[in-house]
């Protein structure tokens, strides 16, 4: 008897890649999904769920199913990459020194001067003189 | 932390308008106490995410810490701190 592709491994590892991809292409986008990844962990779910069940008929019925060698390894892989995504998300970027050292409001806003994209010299003082305020915004770089 | 060649780069791809500074040597970023020490490229100095609205006066009335970078505060939370807490535009229209 010819034996039947095994798609649930497959299916279940495109799943884990999906989830992934579509936490950075669009959940990313809104708070709600960003902040708790909790739409990429549910599709982790289904994803975990077909791949051993995948594997395990791989392994149960060798003589209807293929995939004793990809079941394995894909699911190795889905495992590597769900756990990776998890360090990311819950601890890769909370690695942030301590805020305590940050002013807080009320206080006075150091002036300073620094050059813009063009080289020229821009100092907070001056755009205050000119604005009803002003919005500073530190961020990492490397866009 | 990107110099100001990168910044230019980033204004022209985007469209922004407004001013995109670059603080090389960190000091700005230490001053309001914002400093991630050795987290960019190289072991260079650079500033967790933060946001601060400043008054007129110079005084800070808002601020925003966050404990993940992918957790920022977002345009709208921006705009309505500058609602409530900045004196409204003065109509010299």
């Amino acid at each position: 008897m010819k034996r039947s592709w095994n798609s649930f491994v497959w299916l279940g590892f495109g799943t884990t890649l999906g989830a992934i991809l579509s936490y950075f292409l669009v959940f990313l986008l809104f708070p709600v999904t960003r902040d708790i990844p909790w739409v990429t962990f549910a599709l982790f779910v289904p994803a975990v769920w077909l791949l051993v069940a995948g594997v395990s008929r791989a392994f149960g019925q060798p003589e209807r199913y293929r995939g004793k060698v990809a079941g394995p390894i894909l699911g190795m892989l889905s495992v590597t990459l769900i756990g990776l995504f998890g360090y990311f998300a819950f601890a890769l970027t909370k690695d942030l020194p301590s805020a305590s050292a940050a002013l807080h409001p009320g206080q006075q806003a150091p002036d300073f001067t620094l050059a813009d994209a063009g080289g020229k010299p821009v100092a907070l003082s001056e755009i205050l003189r000119h604005n009803r305020g002003a919005v500073l915004i530190f961020y990492r770089g490397y866009w | 932390m990107d110099s100001c060649e990168d910044s230019r780069k980033l204004c022209q791809s985007q469209g922004y308008t407004f001013p995109i500074l670059s603080d090389p040597k960190a000091e700005v970023i230490r001053s309001y106490g914002v400093l991630h020490a050795r987290a960019g490229m190289n072991d260079q100095d650079i500033a967790r995410p933060a946001e601060f609205l400043v008054d007129a006066a110079g005084v800070i009335r808002w601020v925003n810490l966050t404990e993940d970078i992918r957790v920022r505060a977002r345009p709208e939370n921006v705009l309505r701190a500058i609602d409530e807490l900045l004196p409204a535009k003065a109509s010299t229209r």
